[in-house]
């Protein structure tokens, strides 16, 4: 990067500087951005776009810096004055841009501007003061002693230093938001020698054809039908959107009030009617619900079918439970759900409850896989629908409700006490932990006296 | 013996034509489906109007970036890693701390809160994946209780708990995924073949919940 300013500040071929006027001084050996633009083209061939973002990476790591707008690093391909950066600043240089050299600079600027400083730099200059509380006098001293001989210069020449000392500092302590140049990243050890490399032999290859052939025989759709369900999702989940579609009573983050919270939390005597239509969506909704779920156990019970819900909600205990306990609980599976003569035994074809019995005597986590999914299958589609058009959904329909919108205050900056809530940490002691962290899939399975 | 190792190479070359083959039959097929762009679809979808986004809250207490966030079932409550090794559990609604975790290495890249609130996971440059139970006594160290999950050969880059509190999805830099039992610290699979560093991962919310989504980077030095 170096040699390439180097050469852009060669008197014959570099781009030509002149004194550019800046309001009223005059700053010497200026160039505009549109000067560095057209010379990056004209050395390297490049394209304009390319020019301008490599003329915007040089500007950003402090070699050149604008004088009209010194806050923003940037290069404009106009007519603003830009300066090269003395290579005293120069960010090669590597010495480390220290806290004081740091708190001398803030100082400085807190004087000149009588405490009018932004922001970022208010905050680093109480945290430095703090820090390093004991040079501080020198730090001020330091600073008065600056700015008077700075007094003593020139115009031109001051603003030309103040310009390289603004620029200097931006790079080295960056405005938060703004992009780091000096970061290096996290230490990234060498990739290469902890990848989990796969050898491409014979094995690899082999594995290879014979996920291409799966992958053959699936079967796809067409992008259009894919997008159209797309769409379709968007547009039915778009009213229950509480960005897209507001939320009632409130939205807590605006008003601070939490009842939009409490009327959707996951138990509720009566549950919002935006809540109940979401789960004639599809059977996964009415499911990841317990509210739903709870209805739909009740539904069930009545056609006595609610074996079916218990099997399923025990195998997503399996699938998603503790590794020590999976023996455990196929087996408590099989003696509640599978077992000849079993108190709640689930109607399986004969194949799937066949391999079901076979994979039991290597019990694993998926071995249900089969079964939970025939299940699922059977209750989505038989008890779901019914279940919709059920006097149960109806009614649960009828009776939601629908909070109103609070009223905008009048002021709106009086804020309302803002109360913490419980967290579900709290309800951690030794029974609890073993059932909280089961998760909301699983409830657990009590045993039927029959 | 000349001959044999001849036999083994002919195939492994005849294996490798057909393994490229069969790549180039599946783009066509999935190509000729491919009869629409989503911009297309799009144009007929109404525009969203003018959007509007405030800072609602801001968190501060981090001494450095902040890598990575995930909030938690309750809507209100967060947990955030910083690349100066801490992991902070937050009432995003009060602004109020609650838990503060120090990791023993810098640059935390990954934290995942549990589905029952109970527990966060975080894991970073250290090459692995912790879990902490969160809780409340004050007499207790939450590194005390410290459970480490996942053990990988390089950083890790994301990590997410399945369904529930017991499994966890891990990426790691070493370009492998891996799902874990929490309890055991046991590997139950891992997904190999990415080539790269596996940066992010995503649970799908499908009716099976068995696929997720990894991305990978190209690293340069290929």
């Amino acid at each position: 990067m170096e040699r390439m300013i180097v050469s852009m500040q060669d008197p014959d071929m570099g781009i030509k500087m002149r004194n550019q006027r800046l309001l009223i001084t005059v700053i010497p050996h200026a160039m505009t951005g549109n000067d560095i633009v057209e010379w990056l083209i004209q050395k390297y061939g490049i394209s304009e776009e390319e020019s301008l973002h490599l003329g915007n990476l040089i500007v950003k790591h402090g070699y050149i810096y604008p004088l009209k707008d010194p806050r923003s690093l940037v290069l404009r391909a106009d007519e603003s004055p830009y300066r090269f950066q003395t290579p005293y600043f120069w960010t090669s240089t590597k010495w480390p841009a220290t806290e004081l050299d740091y708190a001398i600079y803030l100082a400085k600027k807190n004087i000149r501007k009588q405490g009018d400083l932004v922001e970022h730099e208010k905050d680093n200059y109480n945290l430095l003061h703090k820090r390093i509380n004991h040079t501080w006098d020198f730090v001020v001293m330091q600073a008065r002693e600056q700015l008077r001989a700075a007094k003593q210069r020139r115009k031109g020449d001051r603003i030309v230093i103040d310009c390289q000392e603004q620029a200097y500092w931006l790079v080295n302590r960056p405005p938060p938001g703004a992009l780091n140049v000096l970061e290096q990243g996290p230490e990234r050890r060498n990739c290469h020698t902890t990848q989990v490399q796969l050898t491409q032999n014979m094995d690899y290859y082999k594995r290879e054809i014979e996920y291409c052939r799966k992958a053959m025989a699936r079967t796809r759709v067409k992008s259009s039908i894919c997008l159209e369900g797309y769409i379709k999702f968007s547009e039915q989940y778009m009213p229950h959107d509480p960005i897209m579609s507001g939320c009632l009573p409130s939205n807590p983050w605006i008003t601070d009030d939490t009842t939009y919270w409490a009327m959707n939390a996951p138990t509720v005597p009566t549950p919002t009617k935006l809540r109940v239509e979401r789960w004639g969506f599809n059977f996964r909704e009415l499911l990841t619900d317990p509210l739903g779920r709870a209805q739909f156990l009740d539904s069930l019970k009545k056609e006595f079918s609610a074996e079916n819900l218990s099997f399923w909600e025990a195998c997503e205990e399996l699938r998603y439970g503790e590794q020590s306990r999976i023996p455990e609980i196929v087996d408590s599976i099989y003696q509640q759900f599978l077992a000849p003569g079993a108190t709640r035994w689930v109607n399986i074809d004969s194949n799937t409850m066949g391999r079901t019995l076979e994979g039991i005597k290597t019990p694993h986590r998926y071995v249900m896989d089969d079964a939970q999914m025939h299940i699922y299958m059977l209750m989505k589609k038989d008890s779901y629908p019914r279940f919709l058009k059920s006097e149960l959904y109806k009614n649960l329909l009828a009776e939601a409700v629908i909070p109103p919108e609070t009223k905008k205050r009048v002021f709106p900056f009086m804020r309302k006490q803002r109360h913490s809530s419980p967290s579900p940490a709290l309800f951690l002691s030794a029974g609890d932990a073993e059932e909280r962290s089961r998760g909301p899939m699983a409830a657990p399975v009590p045993e039927e006296e029959s | 013996m000349a001959t044999e190792g001849l036999r083994e190479n002919e195939t492994l070359a005849s294996l490798k034509n057909e393994a490229e083959s069969l790549k180039g039959k599946l783009e066509e097929e999935r190509a000729k489906l491919h009869d629409v762009e989503l911009h297309q679809v799009a144009e007929r979808v109404e525009a969203l109007g003018q959007f509007v986004m405030k800072t609602r809250r801001t968190l501060k207490g981090h001494g450095n970036k902040v890598l990575c966030m995930d909030w938690c079932k309750d809507k209100r409550r967060i947990v955030s890693s910083s690349q100066d090794g801490k992991v902070i559990v937050w009432d995003s609604f009060t602004t109020n701390k609650e838990h503060a975790v120090t990791m023993p290495c810098t640059w935390v890249m990954a934290c995942a809160y549990a589905p029952s609130g109970c527990a966060i996971a975080c894991g970073g440059l250290d090459n692995k994946c912790s879990v902490y139970p969160l809780t409340f006594d004050k007499n207790e160290n939450m590194a005390a209780k410290k459970k480490s999950v996942a053990m990988h050969t390089n950083y890790l880059s994301a990590c997410s708990f399945t369904n529930s509190d017991m499994q966890i999805l891990t990426a790691s830099g070493d370009g492998t995924c891996a799902l874990w039992d929490v309890e055991s610290g046991q590997l139950l699979q891992s997904f190999h073949g990415h080539g790269a560093d596996v940066l992010c991962l995503d649970l799908a919310p499908s009716e099976t919940g068995n696929t997720f989504v990894s991305g990978v980077s190209r690293s340069f030095l290929s």
